[in-house]
């Protein structure tokens, strides 16, 4: 009698250790995976599909003189020649373009461990690989590549990513840029079935303060393809070892925001204050609100059909 | 001979039994800490504010890098991009007419809850007691109370701007198995009046549901950053859920507070 009763509670006690165990064993983090349509509602001009931001629009960012200088040198065109074509392509994509996201995890077979959690390409847009592994960033003296090189941790439950040796990209789909020294921060926040990114780019070159951007995705059950073709050079017309560009003070667009907008150029042209609530009380007797919505160049106006229903 | 054996065997399955008690209260009790969050002593609910995972308190500043022109100045007429507006929607807004609501006294129709965190605004948040925290905003003087609890509104149900809301601190687990954890803050609001989601007159109906998210992210410089996510839904005047999130800097003091009446021109 006390040999059946005492092995009971024997068994009793491994199940409970063994069961804690488990726990313990448990993946960290929650489940990212799955396909995550875009809802560029946050952002709906700096994200939106087809020519993005109108040329000037540098609302909101924390420019600093160089970072405004080099934005207004900027000429679209540039993104047409052999050379850029692919500039826009980099990390800082996931937080600017207009894409879904299709997000998996890698594991290590015996274990399940994470190993990296991956973000498929889309489009031009190289595939992101997140490393989940401990795995240190590269010296300062590595090359920079396209992809950068990204860095994971849960925090509580929050997956959040650090991206290192980028190539001078676009942090606004306009020209705004970001140089090669730039590191990006972005938190991947799962509420149900909405997934919110929140990406904060640092810049010593061009920015005076981090750089917040979010965007939210919802689930999809309709598959985002993962896979990608690099983005290849094409001729769009530009000239080779022709740079377009616009000399200091000469950009045509300057004001063009102000025109068609009624917003005052020192709005127009960004740095840490324009973000902030007071900003408005400067603008407040310049502001000249549009008697009515100005399409440029297609609809930006938007209206019924104008975003594409979840699956 | 055979009792000492029989005495040996009682005496081992003491032992054994005993062990195996122990270690069984050990686990059970390891795992009880574990699910007892929440919970105070006496397994008395813990309050809203004794279970927070973060402190929400203090003073915060929009950050608006997103959607400029659309949020930090009143938009024109028609300007209905980034708002998944309907058919109906977009009759009603073109319908909008500045003077009529200020003539009627509605100036804070685009300071309803739905649309209020995307303005720019700054924030005074406090716990008004142990279960409801108080959101205030500077822009339109308007305050939402956020009810943590058994609480539930008193009938006969009033509508207002701010409707009423229903927060509980959420895990991003649910009932996976892992370890119990509340990270942010889900609210629910109903008992809206009808407002605008935006200043331009794009409107939300009395149905419409209010669903957000809140998060709070502590940089390693000691700044934070709270993500307010809001989910609108309106099946008359929008062709889907209306997602956005919005950035709030915390502030170190309240030196930027600047309380203004609702306008519905500014």
């Amino acid at each position: 009698m006390w040999r059946v009763i005492s092995t009971t509670i024997a068994i009793v006690a491994v199940t409970g250790v063994f069961a804690r165990s488990q726990i313990l064993l448990d993946p960290e983090g929650v489940d990212l995976s799955g396909s995550w349509a875009a809802r560029n509602f946050t952002d709906a001009i700096g994200n939106m599909p087809g020519g993005g931001p109108r040329p000037v629009d540098y609302m909101g960012i924390p420019l600093n003189d160089i970072g405004r200088a080099w934005s207004l040198i900027h000429n679209e065109s540039q993104v047409s020649m052999p050379e850029r074509i692919c500039d826009y392509y980099a990390p800082t994509y996931i937080a600017i373009g207009p894409m879904g996201l299709r997000m998996w995890p890698e594991s290590e077979m015996l274990t399940g461990s994470t190993t990296a959690w991956m973000i498929g390409g889309w489009a031009d847009f190289v595939p992101i690989a997140i490393w989940m592994d401990g795995r240190p960033h590269p010296s300062k003296y590595a090359a920079h590549e396209k992809s950068g090189f990204t860095t994971g941790t849960w925090e509580d439950d929050v997956l959040v990513t650090y991206t290192t040796h980028m190539e001078a990209s676009a942090i606004r789909r306009n020209g705004v840029p970001n140089s090669d020294q730039a590191t990006m921060t972005v938190r991947f926040s799962r509420h149900d079935n909405i997934l919110t990114i929140t990406a904060r780019i640092d810049d010593p070159i061009y920015l005076t303060e981090p750089y917040y951007l979010t965007r939210s995705f919802a689930l999809t059950r309709a598959p985002i393809n993962p896979a990608t073709h690099p983005c290849t050079l094409a001729n769009e017309g530009v000239d080779a070892e022709r740079v377009p560009h616009y000399y200091p003070g000469q950009n045509p667009f300057v004001d063009e925001l102000t025109k068609l907008y009624g917003i005052p150029r020192e709005a127009v042209l960004g740095g840490a204050e324009t973000a902030l609530p007071e900003f408005r009380k400067k603008i407040k007797d310049k502001y000249v609100r549009p008697s009515k919505c100005v399409s440029v160049p297609v609809s930006t106006c938007g209206g019924p059909g104008t975003y594409p229903p979840i699956n | 001979m055979k009792s000492n054996r029989m005495a040996a065997s009682r005496r081992r399955a003491v032992i054994v039994t005993a062990a195996g008690l122990a270690i069984a209260l050990v686990t059970m009790q390891d795992g009880a800490r574990g699910q007892g969050r929440g919970q105070g002593p006496g397994n008395q609910p813990r309050s809203a504010k004794a279970a927070a995972p973060f402190d929400a308190t203090g003073y915060w500043s929009s950050l608006v890098t997103q959607n400029w022109r659309l949020r930090m100045v009143p938009p024109a007429r028609g300007d209905y991009i980034g708002i998944p507006i309907s058919v109906a929607g977009k009759r009603e807004a073109d319908a909008w007419d500045q003077a009529r609501d200020e003539a009627s006294g509605n100036q804070c129709k685009a300071y309803g809850a739905p649309g209020l965190m995307n303005l720019p605004t700054h924030l005074r948040i406090a716990w008004q007691d142990d279960n409801t925290l108080r959101v205030e905003t500077d822009y339109g003087t308007q305050t939402r109370l956020l009810h943590f609890g058994a609480w539930a509104p008193t009938e006969p149900r009033k509508r207002g701007w701010q409707g009423s809301s229903v927060a509980l601190w959420a895990s991003r687990r649910g009932g996976r198995g892992g370890p119990p954890s509340a990270r942010y803050l889900r609210i629910t609001t109903t008992d809206l009046l009808s407002g605008y989601l935006r200043k331009n007159g794009v409107p939300y109906g009395e149905n419409a549901s209010l669903l957000e998210y809140v998060d709070l992210f502590r940089e390693p410089d000691g700044s934070a950053l709270i993500v307010w996510t809001a989910v609108v839904e309106d099946a008359v005047n929008l062709e889907m859920p209306y997602i956005i999130s919005s950035q709030f800097k915390k502030q170190p003091d309240g030196s930027a507070w600047d309380p203004t009446p609702c306008s519905a021109g500014w």
